[in-house]
């Protein structure tokens, strides 16, 4: 079975910006180890999937375009593209602050 | 006139153009059975009121003639709450509707409220809801499955006409199944995502959840299409998938997988074969096929769900809209964070390659399974509806309950769960898989066995 240490969890919780407490860090090496130990089944069928090659996506479809031009359905007024932010300024989103 | 949502959407257009009712009569009975109902199923997360439909204008002349239809949480309403049950969203208005909404609405529906879900569609319970489970309208201790588990819960209850839901793998026909109503998964690409919270994006897939066949035929006809919005949607011409319901299923060759009966419920395999009997007398060929043990299906589904997911909700910041990332639930961190792990340096070839080799074996598995028969017949579903808390603490519990249908999904086929009877008093399901883009031949099959028997006609409050 693989284990999953308390520190890979805080590992993966800060790469997926996920904040976590001690308890729910205890539980998610416990449960992820858990199912980790259920997918490793697929390694029984490493011999039959040698020569296969990946599946991504199903739709069969390639190489899909559109013209490059602006689509003025699709475009939301300053108002209404703020109308969800609870913290806005001037017209803008509030961010944090990510330099000094 | 009472009682005019206990109708199916077939008999409501036919009393429509009798000139019997209008479509906001069957609109004003279905919000006096979801006020005097939904308190103990607890199908809905927002419904309109009774004021709001007056000031909207009746469009009898419409396909839809006003009949109301209940969605999916997930499925983006413009200026109507859209929480994806999860409090990240719990007080998010869209400023744009879903493909699958807007052409509703075009076809002259009317959305009566939006339906509750397992918590970004994570689920099979509808139990991992951040706003509290659904329950099964057949008894009231168990669970209506899950993801779509409100729409199913609400068509079962005759809280609404018809109901729209999304499926990954399993999260329409499972909670069909356990509800005891009809839940139809379209091919991948048939029917558009855009809009629609995204959860896997290479098998989500939206579709009906109705009474009766011949409804999620005439629902997925509208539903279904190209969008230039969603570059996966296929571009294939629609047809009116109502139009060859009666053609001949004489001759057609079911598939019965045996491995798909592997550790399923005595009660729920005897209505299976009951049904796959039925089939036989309506002069389809029945022969037992062999398929990829579905257990290995958990394991692809499981990787490339929560890879996928972890990715789609990685947008969720918390500046321009919704809460911040503290605001998910358990079961979305758990898939988060086993889905960053997968993805992650050191262990991207071990876990999401194989998967996606393993995706491929699978298609190859069902091309072979299809050069033989036509359709393939099984159980939706391992068991009947479980007790309400059986899913609590459990990380695989999803996977688990949907072990039938991952496959299909994985595969991006066409499916369908209709009704085959009942055992312990609680309603299974029968799942017909086609190949891609087969939506009429499964529909074609599904409808005459329904209309050989009466188990579409038994409804939870007698």
């Amino acid at each position: 079975m693989t284990e999953i240490s308390k520190e890979e969890v805080k590992h993966i919780a800060d790469l997926a910006k996920l904040p976590l407490s001690d308890e729910e860090t205890g539980k998610l090496a416990v449960e992820l180890s858990d199912t980790i130990s259920h997918i490793n089944i697929l390694s029984k069928l490493n011999l039959k999937i040698k020569n296969l090659s990946e599946t991504s996506q199903i739709s069969g479809l390639r190489d899909i375009f559109r013209e490059d031009v602006i689509d003025s359905k699709r475009i939301l007024p300053q108002k209404e593209a703020l109308s969800n932010c609870k913290n806005t300024h001037g017209g803008y989103f509030v961010v944090k602050r990510i330099l000094g | 006139m009472t009682g005019l949502n206990n109708l199916t959407l077939k008999e409501a257009l036919e009393g429509i153009t009798n000139g019997e009712f209008s479509g906001r009569d069957v609109v004003v009975d279905c919000l006096a059975a979801i006020s005097q109902r939904d308190s103990k199923v607890r199908a809905y997360l927002s419904s309109v009121s009774l004021d709001e439909i007056n000031s909207i204008e009746p469009r009898s002349d419409s396909v839809l003639k006003d009949l109301p239809l209940a969605l999916k949480d997930n499925i983006l309403t413009k200026d109507f709450k859209t929480t994806a049950s999860s409090s990240v969203l719990k007080d998010y208005k869209p400023q744009y509707n879903a493909t699958i909404a807007e052409k509703l609405i075009r076809a002259g529906a009317f959305l009566l409220g939006k339906t509750n879900m397992d918590a970004w569609a994570h689920g099979s319970s509808t139990e991992t809801s951040d706003f509290g489970p659904t329950l099964n309208p057949w008894d009231l201790t168990r669970l209506p499955g899950g993801s779509s588990g409100g729409s199913a819960a609400a068509v079962a209850a005759d809280l609404c006409l018809a109901a729209v839901g999304t499926e990954t793998a399993g999260s329409i026909r499972q909670p069909a199944g356990w509800c005891g109503v009809v839940g139809f998964k379209p091919s991948y690409g048939r029917v558009s995502r855009y809009g629609i919270v995204a959860m896997a994006s290479s098998t989500d897939s939206p579709g009906p959840i109705t009474k009766t066949v011949w409804d999620a035929a005439f629902l997925l006809s509208i539903l279904a299409g190209h969008d230039v919005y969603d570059a996966t949607s296929l571009p294939d011409e629609v047809p009116d998938y109502t139009a060859r319901l009666n053609d001949s299923v004489g001759g057609l060759k079911i598939g019965v997988p045996k491995e798909y009966f592997e550790g399923v419920e005595n009660g729920v395999s005897q209505k299976v074969m009951e049904a796959v009997k039925q089939l036989e007398t309506l002069g389809c060929l029945v022969k037992e096929i062999s398929l990829l043990d579905p257990k290995y299906s958990i394991a692809v589904y499981t990787i490339i769900q929560r890879s996928e997911v972890s990715s789609n909700l990685a947008r969720y910041d918390g500046i321009r809209y919704g809460e911040g990332r503290e605001a998910f639930g358990p079961e979305a961190k758990r898939r988060i964070m086993l889905g960053t792990y997968a993805l992650s340096a050191g262990y991207y070839d071990a876990y999401y390659k194989t998967a996606e080799k393993v995706r491929t074996l699978i298609i190859n598995d069902f091309n072979r399974a299809f050069s033989e028969v036509d359709l393939i017949a099984g159980p939706v579903s391992p068991t009947i509806a479980l007790p309400v808390g059986v899913s609590r603490g459990q990380s695989m519990f999803g996977e688990m309950a949907d072990v039938l249908v991952e496959p299909s999904s994985i595969a991006g086929l066409a499916g369908i769960s209709v009704p085959c009877g009942f055992s312990e008093g609680m309603p299974v399901g029968l799942d017909l898989i086609g190949p891609k883009l087969s939506e009429e031949l499964v529909l074609r099959v599904a409808y005459h066995y329904e209309q050989s028997t009466e188990w579409h006609k038994e409804r939870p409050n007698g």
